[in-house]
C-alpha cells in the first residue's frame, strides 16, 4: 500500500521542481499576487539585474494597502509617497504586462478578497503574495502563503520558490455554531487556545464537520486568521461549495469543460485518512461564545461573558489597552467600529452586520466605517440595499481597500482612540498610533457601533428565527 | 550578501514576547519604493514619544546599547506582517543577529536574505543573556555563526539555527542566480504541467 499522505503532501509533491542538499525544495508557483506596498523593490531588483518576468500571466496586482477609501480622494491621493507607490505599481504592471486593477476599476479592491473573486485561485495550486494574509486562500483547497520582498522577486523571476517543507498540523472543529457565533469567534478561539506561536514552523489543515458547513466566505475568514496563529498557511479540502463557487466566476465561466475535468482531479486532493500529522488539535464549537480581544495580541482573547486573565507577562499589554485583569468587557465604552479587512469584508460579513444593524441607529459618539472588501462586493451590497442600511443608519459607507485594518492610508485611529474592529491584529499602533483594537466578528462590531460599547450581539438580537 | 560568520557587537535586551512587524516599523514606514533609510523609524513608538522626542527610557535609544548589533528578546519574535521593511530597518540600524526563543516564521526567512542571523535559544537563556545584556560592562556578546555559540561574560552558549538558513548566511550567495541555474528544470516542469493540469496554467 502506498505511505499515506496528506493533502499538503499531494500539492506540495505536484509542484516540487527539485529538491537541494540543505533540506529545502524547489516549488513551483502558480499564482503570484502583488499589491503596491511589498513590491516596488523587487520589480527595482528585476530592474538591476536585467532580469524580466518570467510568467507575468500568472502575475496579478491591485492596489489596495494605500489607497484612500474617501471617494473624493480616490483619484488625487493627497498623500504624495501612498501616490507614488500606487503609481509604480501601475508602472510595474503594465512595463512587465501584468493584469492590474487600479483605483478607476470597480473589481480593485482588497487582494485576498479580488484574487478569489476573480476565480484566480483553484484548489491544488500554489498561491504566493508579499502579504502574511495570503493563508485566505487555503480554504479553496491551495497552497497559499505570504512571502517577503526578496521572494517576491525570486517568484517574479523564476516562478519557483525555494522552500522548507513546515510541518503539520490538524485542527479539528466539531459541532453547529450557535446564533450569533461565527467563523470569525473559531478563529479568535482557536488562537486563544494554541497561541501566536502555537503553529509557528507548521500549516494548519482546518478538519470537520464544522468546517464541512461553513461557507466559502467563512473558510476565507478562517483560513486568513491561520497567520496569526504562527501558522504560514491554513488548508481545508476543496468539495462541492468550492466548485459552486468557482463555476461563475470570471476567469472559469468561459469554460466549463476545462472546469469539470479539473474537479475530477480536486476530488482526490483530500488528506488520507491514515494520514500523519505532526501536531493535532481539538475544538467543540457547540458551546462557542462571541469572543473579543482585551490585548495587544490576537491570543489575547476572551469570550464576551469572560473576564480578563490574571496572567504573566500581560503588564505591557494591559497597560496599553487601559485595562486590568478580572474586568470584563462587556460595557466597555468605545470610540470607532471598523467593519472591513481581508478578514470580514464580504459580502457576507456585510449581509450579517446589516441584518444587526438594519432599524437601528450609531450611537451618537461613535465614528463607524464599513468599508468593502472590494469594488464588486461593494457594487453588490449597494443592489442588495445594505448601503442604505448603513448608510441610514449613521454609518460611512467607503470605497474598498485595506483602510483602517493597517492605517496606511488616511483611515487611522488617534492616540487614544478605542475601536471595535473585523481586521486581525490588535498591534500596539496598528490602527493607528495609540490607537487600541478590540477584534471581534462583524456581527460584535455591528451590536457594538449601535450600543456605544462593547456588548454581546446576542443580548440586543435574541435567538435567531 | 556579504557572507555573515561573527557578529562581535553590542546586545540590547527587549524583554517583550510577540514584538511583531508592525512595532518593528510601523506602517506609515512602508510608503516608500527603496529599501534605505528604514532605521529612522525602528521600533517607532518605543523610541520616539508623539512629539518626536527620543524617550529616554528605551534601550535602543541609550548608550551602549544605541550603538547595538544584537537584540535579545522574548519568543515570536518577528511574529505578524511580512513586511520586509522590518529586517530592513534593523539592519539600517546597525542590527546584525537577533537571539531569541523562537521567530515569525516569514520574518525570520526575510532576515536571512539580508544577511540577518535569527539565533533560537531556549527561553531560560534568553532571559539570562538579557539580564547580561542590561549591564554596561557585560553587553559586548560575540556570536559565531559556524560554530553556533553565543559568548557572553565569558561564558559559552550554543545556540540553534536553520540549517539552511546557516548556510545561505555562510556562502553569501545569490539566491535568484542559483535557482536561475535550474531554469532548464522549470521549463521541463512546465512543461509536463501544462499538460498534466492545464487549468493551472489557464
Ligand atoms: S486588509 Fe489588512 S490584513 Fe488584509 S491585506 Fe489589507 S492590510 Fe493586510
Amino acid at each position: 500500500m502506498p505511505e499515506p499522505k496528506t493533502m499538503f503532501d499531494r500539492i506540495w509533491d505536484d509542484h516540487l521542481v527539485r529538491s537541494y542538499p540543505d533540506g529545502t525544495d524547489l516549488l513551483y508557483i502558480d499564482r503570484h499576487l502583488l499589491h503596491e506596498v511589498m513590491s516596488p523593490q523587487a520589480f527595482q531588483g528585476l530592474h538591476d539585474t536585467g532580469r524580466h518576468v518570467r510568467r507575468p500571466e500568472a502575475t496579478f496586482a491591485v492596489s489596495d494597502h494605500n489607497v484612500p477609501t474617501l471617494p473624493e480622494h480616490r483619484f488625487e491621493i493627497p498623500n504624495a509617497a501612498s501616490r507614488l507607490q500606487v503609481e509604480t505599481m501601475a508602472a510595474n504592471a503594465r512595463e512587465h504586462g501584468i493584469d492590474y486593477f487600479g483605483l478607476g476599476d470597480e473589481r480593485q479592491g482588497i487582494i485576498h478578497v479580488v484574487a478569489p473573486e476573480q476565480g484566480l485561485i483553484l484548489p491544488g495550486m500554489t498561491v504566493v503574495c508579499g502579504d502574511s494574509h495570503t493563508s485566505t486562500h487555503g480554504a479553496f483547497g491551495a497552497i497559499a502563503f505570504g512571502i517577503g520582498t526578496s521572494e517576491i522577486e525570486h517568484v517574479l523571476a523564476t516562478q519557483t520558490l525555494r522552500q522548507k517543507k513546515p510541518r503539520q498540523m490538524r485542527i479539528s472543529l466539531s459541532g453547529h455554531l450557535p446564533d450569533w457565533v461565527t467563523e470569525k469567534d473559531v478563529a479568535l478561539a482557536v488562537i486563544a487556545q494554541i497561541s501566536t506561536a502555537g503553529a509557528t514552523g507548521h500549516m494548519i489543515e482546518y478538519a470537520g464537520d464544522t468546517v464541512s458547513r461553513m461557507s466559502l466566505s467563512g473558510r476565507m475568514t478562517l483560513c486568513n486568521m491561520a497567520i496569526e496563529s504562527g501558522a504560514r498557511c491554513g488548508l481545508i479540502a476543496p468539495d462541492r461549495k468550492v466548485f459552486e463557487y468557482l463555476k461563475s466566476r470570471p476567469r472559469l465561466a468561459s469554460n466549463p469543460e476545462a472546469l469539470e475535468a479539473a474537479m475530477d482531479s480536486w476530488s482526490h486532493l483530500a488528506s488520507d485518512p491514515e494520514a500523519r500529522f505532526d501536531n493535532a488539535v481539538a475544538l467543540d464549537v457547540t458551546e462557542l461564545e462571541p469572543m473579543v480581544t482585551w490585548g495587544t495580541s490576537p491570543e489575547h482573547t476572551i469570550p464576551i461573558t469572560g473576564r480578563i486573565p490574571h496572567s504573566a507577562g500581560t503588564e505591557r499589554a494591559l497597560s496599553y489597552t487601559g485595562l486590568s485583569a478580572g474586568q470584563s468587557l462587556d460595557d466597555l465604552p468605545i470610540d470607532t467600529v471598523f467593519i472591513g479587512s481581508c478578514t470580514n469584508g464580504r459580502i457576507e460579513d456585510l449581509r450579517l452586520a446589516a441584518e444587526i444593524v438594519r432599524g437601528r441607529h450609531v450611537s451618537d459618539k461613535v465614528r463607524a466605517l464599513v468599508v468593502p472588501g472590494s469594488g464588486l462586493v461593494r457594487a453588490q451590497a449597494e443592489r442588495e440595499g445594505l448601503s442604505e442600511i448603513f448608510v441610514r443608519a449613521g454609518f460611512e459607507w467607503r470605497e474598498a481597500g485595506c483602510s483602517m485594518c493597517l492605517g496606511m492610508n488616511e483611515d487611522r485611529l488617534s492616540p487614544g482612540e478605542r475601536c471595535a474592529s473585523t481586521s486581525n491584529r490588535n498591534f500596539e499602533g496598528r490602527q493607528g498610533p495609540g490607537g487600541i483594537t478590540h477584534l471581534m466578528s462583524p456581527a460584535m462590531a455591528a451590536a457594538a457601533a449601535i450600543e456605544g460599547r462593547v456588548t454581546d450581539v446576542r443580548r440586543l438580537m435574541g435567538a435567531r428565527s | 550578501m556579504e557572507p555573515v560568520r561573527t557578529i562581535d557587537g553590542i546586545a540590547a535586551p527587549l524583554p517583550d514576547r510577540n514584538i511583531d512587524t508592525d512595532q518593528i516599523i510601523p506602517a506609515s514606514y512602508l510608503s516608500t519604493v527603496t529599501r534605505t533609510g528604514l532605521g529612522a523609524g525602528l521600533f517607532h513608538a518605543r523610541r520616539y514619544d508623539e512629539h518626536g522626542n527620543t524617550k529616554a527610557d528605551f534601550v535602543l535609544n541609550k548608550t551602549p546599547w544605541n550603538g547595538a548589533s544584537i537584540i535579545v528578546a522574548g519568543d515570536n519574535f518577528g511574529c505578524g506582517s511580512s513586511r520586509e521593511h522590518a529586517p530592513w530597518a534593523l539592519k539600517d540600524f546597525g542590527i546584525r543577529c537577533i537571539i531569541a526563543p523562537s521567530f515569525g516564521d516569514i520574518f525570520r526567512n526575510n532576515c536571512t536574505k539580508n544577511g540577518i542571523l535569527t539565533a533560537a535559544v531556549e527561553t531560560r537563556l534568553a532571559d539570562h543573556l538579557m539580564a547580561v545584556a542590561r549591564n554596561p560592562s557585560s553587553c559586548r556578546f560575540q556570536v559565531d555563526l559556524n560554530n553556533q555559540t553565543i559568548r557572553a561574560k565569558g561564558k559559552t552558549y550554543d545556540f540553534s539555527v536553520d540549517e539552511a538558513d546557516k548556510n545561505w548566511l555562510l556562502s553569501g550567495l545569490d539566491e535568484i542566480s542559483l535557482s536561475l541555474r535550474d531554469s532548464d528544470r522549470i521549463d521541463a516542469y512546465e512543461q509536463s504541467w501544462r499538460a498534466a493540469a492545464p487549468w493551472r496554467f489557464a
